[in-house]
């Protein structure tokens, strides 16, 4: 499955990605930069290898994995970056949320574990950069814009489940549906993310 | 964009196809990007356009002595069998006239415009013609070091052409591009190995075996993303492109470490596909860093 139409979403995906890593995040501290530099990282790498090796590539139990990276570091980011009080713990947490869901993903587990690890890390993960942005642009705290990235987290929270729904075999849209509107579901979000940081 | 298999009719499109635009572009690409690298003033168009010229001909010119001189090993290739010398559209000896008239005046220019540049120029067609094409390419798998170093030379030659010397940050760019040539030609001698096979040429994996082969792709891939970000510190690449280089060379370990560990067919695609879009991209953001 590789139309035109996907390639096109997908080159610009990694294009914006792209520009995000190199010039959208200049004049952050170290760790912001880090986070957002392995977010967007892996966001212009997969993109590009969804266009070369074609939308299948998906199908990889791996995905289940790099899915919770983007999230996870988006929202260390943000918590970095404005709630201060909470960073340090918020990184612990995320770390926490990376190595179960990896942990429950790489071993064999009779029980809901697996599934329970990736509902706790990408609720968090999701809820994080889905309400942060906004509770901050309506407290005044940053330019209205800025909720821009809490809509991209809304949606990427919907591309991770359908994601991870699919590799777990819950399936809530068919899987040629999810495949399809992939690329374009990618490209929004990270257009989202890139206007709400340039408006921050 | 033409079909790459499909044979060219006119006599000008059967020459263009000897050229190898794809190939002769990006090698060129590197050209403009090493001269660029040197940070002199980049918008002389005269001296632009020269240095393409006179490189693309020179590419053109070694490629299309390659050409001739491999065109029975072509012929026996199902992958070449479609070139205009292997179906014979055009006479060996046009096929060599060409070669030998382009790459004099690609070569000549470079010498006109600078006797540094012109030399490595010259190194670069000495090396692919003589050294790798008609010396070594049918005796030993090594060979395509030599091919390497030959396509290290458009980058060092616009480098120098910039710089007016050659120095390490040159040399630095010269080795990336070395080390990303394995990851290209051995991905592709993996893919093709029964046409090498069949037309008598060694490779790694029939040498070797395909773990080392494997293996060699990962451990060239690694040292070539070092080479390229230890060179854009030496150009002084601002911080920013140096994280995107830095990410796009992760891609290019993951998908090399994927080879080694998890080899499929899939993985050794996205690889020789992933190298070229990686130069490629790496080539644009030298460009752009100057710009």
């Amino acid at each position: 499955m590789k139309s035109s139409s996907h390639r096109t979403f997908l080159l610009l995906t990694s294009l914006l990605a792209g520009y995000q890593v190199s010039v959208g995040i200049e004049g952050f501290t170290i760790l912001p930069i880090t986070a957002y530099t392995i977010s967007f990282g892996v966001i212009l790498i997969a993109a590009l290898l969804i266009y070369i090796l074609g939308i299948e590539v998906l199908d990889s139990p791996i995905v289940v994995i790099v899915s919770t990276i983007i999230p996870l570091s988006l929202a260390v980011g943000l918590v970095w970056q404005h709630l201060a009080s909470v960073r340090t713990s918020f990184l612990i947490l995320a770390i926490i949320g990376f190595l179960a869901v990896s942990l429950t993903r790489s071993f064999p587990m009779p029980n809901k574990l697996p599934i329970i690890a990736i509902a706790l890390t990408h609720g968090i993960a999701g809820l994080t950069i889905f309400l942060l942005p906004i509770v901050l642009s309506v407290q005044g705290a940053a330019k209205p814009l800025f909720s821009l990235v809490g809509i991209g987290g809304a949606l990427i929270g919907i591309v991770g489940l359908l994601l991870s729904s699919q590799s777990i075999g819950k399936t809530f849209v068919p899987r040629d549906k999810v495949m399809n509107l992939f690329p374009a579901l990618l490209f929004f979000t990270t257009a989202l993310f890139v206007a709400g940081f340039a408006f921050r | 964009m033409s079909n790459r298999d499909s044979i060219p009719t006119s006599k000008l499109a059967m020459f263009w196809s000897l050229t190898k635009p794809s190939q002769s572009g990006l090698l060129l690409s590197t050209g403009l990007a090493g001269y660029m690298s040197a940070r002199c003033p980049v918008f002389n168009i005269s001296t632009i356009l020269q240095l393409s010229l006179s490189l693309f001909l020179a590419i053109a010119g070694s490629t299309i002595m390659n050409m001739w001189w491999d065109r029975d090993i072509d012929s026996k290739m199902g992958r070449t069998q479609k070139r205009v010398t292997s179906k014979g559209l055009l006479t060996d000896k046009e096929v060599l006239i060409a070669g030998i008239l382009i790459s004099v005046i690609g070569i000549g220019w470079a010498l006109a415009m600078d006797w540094l540049y012109g030399l490595v120029v010259f190194a670069g067609w000495f090396f692919d013609v003589v050294i790798y094409s008609m010396w070594l390419k049918r005796r030993t798998c090594w060979s395509i070091v030599w091919g390497g170093i030959s396509g290290a030379m458009p980058i060092l030659a616009g480098r120098v052409l910039g710089l007016g010397s050659i120095d390490w940050i040159g040399l630095m760019l010269a080795l990336g591009i070395l080390l990303w040539i394995p990851t290209h030609t051995l991905t592709f001698s993996m893919k093709f190995e029964k046409d090498y096979a069949d037309a008598g040429v060694p490779t790694f994996p029939s040498t070797y075996g395909l773990a080392v082969t494997r293996f060699t792709i990962a451990f060239s891939s690694v040292l070539a993303a070092a080479a390229m970000v230890i060179a854009g510190i030496g150009i002084g690449m601002d911080w920013g492109f140096l994280r995107l280089l830095g990410v796009l060379s992760a891609g290019l370990l993951i998908l090399a470490a994927a080879m080694t560990f998890n080899p499929t067919e899939r993985v050794n695609f996205g690889l020789f596909k992933y190298a070229s879009i990686y130069m490629l991209a790496a080539m644009i953001l030298v460009v752009v860093e100057v710009i």
